[in-house]
C-alpha cells in the first residue's frame, strides 16, 4: 500500500462510497476503509432507498443492483391499542421507470456499491479501523489505522464513519450526542413465502409496500414502528429516541415484540420465520445538531454529519448526495492544491443550498417539539382512533349525537383550547 | 406464535465474530454501584450486554451490535466505547 493518498474516506456506506465512487471516477487516487469483514457488515437500515440519488451516481443503478421491490404504496398508520387509521398512497407510476424508491437489504446492496467504486479505481480496504485523524499543525493529513504500521497520509480526509461519529468528535466538530439527538433502532427479518407477502400486502410480483406505524407502536413514547416488504422476506422494526427509551425504562427488544405482537401487525406477519435482528443508532438531532463538517484537510459526510430527516425517514439518500457533494468540493480543491478549510468550506455551503439544508431546516424544530410535547401521540392519537370509531359505528345515534360525544371526548373548554394550541404548534413546526 | 421472543433467542440470530479482548469498559466500577440506582444500561441496550450481578456490571461485549447506545446513554459517562479490531464484532448478513 502506498502511503500517500489523495484522499482517504473512511466508511464504506453510502455516503463513503458515494464519495469514493465519484473521486475515482475523477480520476483521483483515493482508498476507502472500512471496519466490517465486507461493506453492509456494519449497516443498519430500515430499508428504503431512493432512486434519483443513487442515479445521480449510477444512472439506471436499478438495472444490475441487488434490490428487494419497488415501493408502491406507502401507508401511515395511527395505531391505538385495538385499532387504526390508516392513510395511504398507492400508484403504480413508482412501479415502472424512473421509479421512486425501493426496498433493500444493506448487507448486499453496500457491497454491489463497493464493487461498483473498485471498478471505478478505488483501493478498498476492510477490516481496518480509522482509530483516529493525525493532525499536523491545525492540518487533518492522514488517519491512524488498528493495522501494524497503520499510518496512511492523503491531502484530505473524508469521515463517513457513520452516526457515533467518533472521529469528527475527536476533532472537536461536535461534542458526544446527547439522548435526544439519537434513535435507537431495533429491526428483525422475517422470512415469508413471497406468494404469501404479495397477497397480505395487495401486491403484484415486483411491487413492495411499506408501512410507518406511529401511536401504540411505541406505547406512546416519540418514536415509529415500520413494516416493509422485501423480496421474501419483511423487515419489521422500530425507533425511538435514546432519550425515550431511558425516560420510560423500556427495553428496546421488548418494544419490538410488542410490534411484532400488536393486533394490527401480527396478522401482516404470521407464519413467518425470524432471520436477522439488528439494532442501530439513527442520528435524529435535526438542524441544529449539525456538526462543523468542513475543516483543513477534512470533510464530513452522512449519518457522521446528522444528515437525516427522520420526519420522512430519508437518510440514505441525503448521505449519497453528501458524499457526491463533499467530492465535487475535493476535485475543485485538488485542481487549486488547497485543502484548507477556507476552501473545503464550499461543501458546507453547497449542502445547505441543497435539498438536504433546506429540508432539515423545514423540520429544525419538529423533533424537539414531539419529544417535549408527549400528548400528540399520548393522547391525540387515541382520541382519533375513539372519534372515528365513534363516527363510524353504526349505533342507532344520529350523527349529530355522535359529533357532539366526539367533542365532549375532547374534553373541557380548557382542553379543548390546549388542543387547538397544540395543533397550531405542531402545523408551525411542520409547515 | 412468534418465534424469537427473548432477546437470548433473537440474539441466536446474529452472526459475532467475537475478539478475545473487549472494546466496551466500565470506566469506575463504582459510579454503577454507588451512583446509578436505575443502572439504565441493562434497559436500553439493545443486545443486553450489561448486566448487572449483585455488586459488578457484566459486560457481554460478544453479543455487542456495536450502536452506541450505552456510551451516549450512561448518565455518568462512564462507558469507554471504541470499535472493535477490525474485522471482529457483528457481521450483519442482510439488513
Amino acid at each position: 500500500m502506498p502511503e500517500k493518498f489523495d484522499c482517504i474516506v473512511v466508511g464504506a456506506g453510502p455516503a463513503g462510497t458515494a464519495c469514493a465512487y465519484e473521486l475515482a471516477k475523477a480520476g483521483v487516487n483515493v482508498l476507502l476503509l472500512e471496519r466490517g469483514e465486507y461493506p453492509g457488515a456494519k449497516n443498519v437500515m430500515g430499508g428504503v432507498l431512493y432512486r434519483k440519488m443513487m442515479e445521480d451516481i449510477i444512472p439506471e443503478f436499478y438495472k444490475e443492483a441487488p434490490l428487494e421491490r419497488p415501493i408502491v404504496e406507502q401507508r401511515f398508520m395511527m395505531m391505538d391499542k385495538e385499532s387504526a387509521i390508516t392513510f395511504s398512497y398507492k400508484g403504480l407510476e413508482w412501479g415502472r421507470e424512473p421509479y421512486n424508491n425501493f426496498t433493500v437489504l444493506r448487507a448486499k446492496f453496500d457491497q454491489w456499491f463497493a464493487e461498483k467504486a473498485v471498478e471505478q479505481g478505488v483501493l478498498l480496504v476492510c477490516e481496518t479501523v480509522a482509530v483516529e485523524c493525525i493532525v499536523e499543525n491545525g492540518h487533518v493529513v492522514g488517519v491512524r489505522t488498528d493495522r501494524p504500521d497503520g499510518d496512511i497520509y492523503a491531502d484530505v480526509v473524508v469521515l463517513a464513519d457513520g452516526v457515533n461519529s467518533l472521529l469528527a468528535k475527536q476533532l472537536g466538530f461536535h461534542r458526544e450526542w446527547r439522548p435526544d439527538e439519537v434513535a435507537l433502532a431495533t429491526m428483525e427479518i422475517l422470512k415469508l413465502d413471497k406468494n404469501i407477502i404479495e397477497d397480505r400486502f395487495n401486491l403484484e410480483p415486483n411491487q413492495g409496500c411499506t408501512i410507518e406505524i406511529f401511536g401504540d407502536a411505541t406505547k406512546g413514547i416519540l418514536g415509529t414502528g415500520f413494516l416493509y416488504t422485501n423480496k421474501d422476506t419483511l423487515s419489521v422494526g422500530v425507533g425511538t429516541l435514546l432519550s425515550g427509551l431511558i425516560k420510560h425504562k423500556i427495553k428496546p427488544y421488548e418494544l419490538l415484540e410488542h410490534v411484532k405482537n400488536h393486533p394490527m401487525i401480527r396478522p401482516y406477519i404470521q407464519g413467518s420465520e425470524p432471520v436477522e435482528y439488528l439494532a442501530h443508532l439513527i442520528p435524529e438531532g435535526g438542524y441544529h445538531s449539525i456538526p462543523k463538517v468542513a475543516g483543513n484537510g477534512v470533510l464530513v459526510v452522512g449519518d457522521a454529519a446528522q444528515l437525516v430527516n427522520a420526519i420522512h425517514r430519508e437518510g440514505s439518500n441525503m448521505a449519497m448526495t453528501s458524499g457526491r457533494l463533499a467530492a465535487e468540493t475535493i476535485i475543485m480543491a485538488k485542481s487549486q492544491n488547497d485543502f484548507s478549510e477556507s476552501m473545503l468550506d464550499q461543501y458546507r455551503m453547497k449542502l445547505m443550498e441543497s435539498f438536504i439544508g433546506q429540508d432539515l431546516k423545514k423540520y429544525k424544530d419538529a423533533t424537539h417539539h414531539f419529544e417535549r410535547f408527549p400528548q400528540y401521540f399520548e393522547q391525540y392519537i387515541p382520541m382519533l382512533n375513539r372519534a372515528a370509531s365513534q363516527m363510524f359505528t353504526v349505533d342507532g345515534a344520529s350523527k349529530w349525537e355522535k359529533q357532539q360525544k366526539i367533542w365532549r371526548d375532547l374534553g373541557s373548554t380548557k382542553q379543548k383550547f390546549k388542543l387547538a394550541r397544540d395543533m397550531m404548534k405542531a402545523w408551525k413546526v411542520m409547515k | 406464535m412468534m418465534k424469537a421472543q427473548t432477546i437470548e433467542e433473537k440474539q441466536y440470530l446474529v452472526r459475532f465474530n467475537a475478539d478475545t479482548k473487549s472494546h466496551l469498559h466500565v470506566l469506575d466500577p463504582n459510579i454503577c454501584l454507588t451512583k446509578c440506582p436505575d443502572k439504565i444500561c441493562t434497559i436500553f441496550c439493545p443486545a443486553s450486554v450489561y448486566k448487572w450481578e449483585e455488586v459488578r456490571m457484566h459486560v457481554g461485549y460478544e453479543g455487542c451490535h456495536e450502536c452506541g447506545s450505552c456510551r451516549i446513554g450512561c448518565p455518568y459517562e462512564n462507558i469507554q466505547w471504541e470499535y472493535p479490531r477490525g474485522g471482529y464484532g457483528i457481521v450483519f448478513r442482510l439488513g
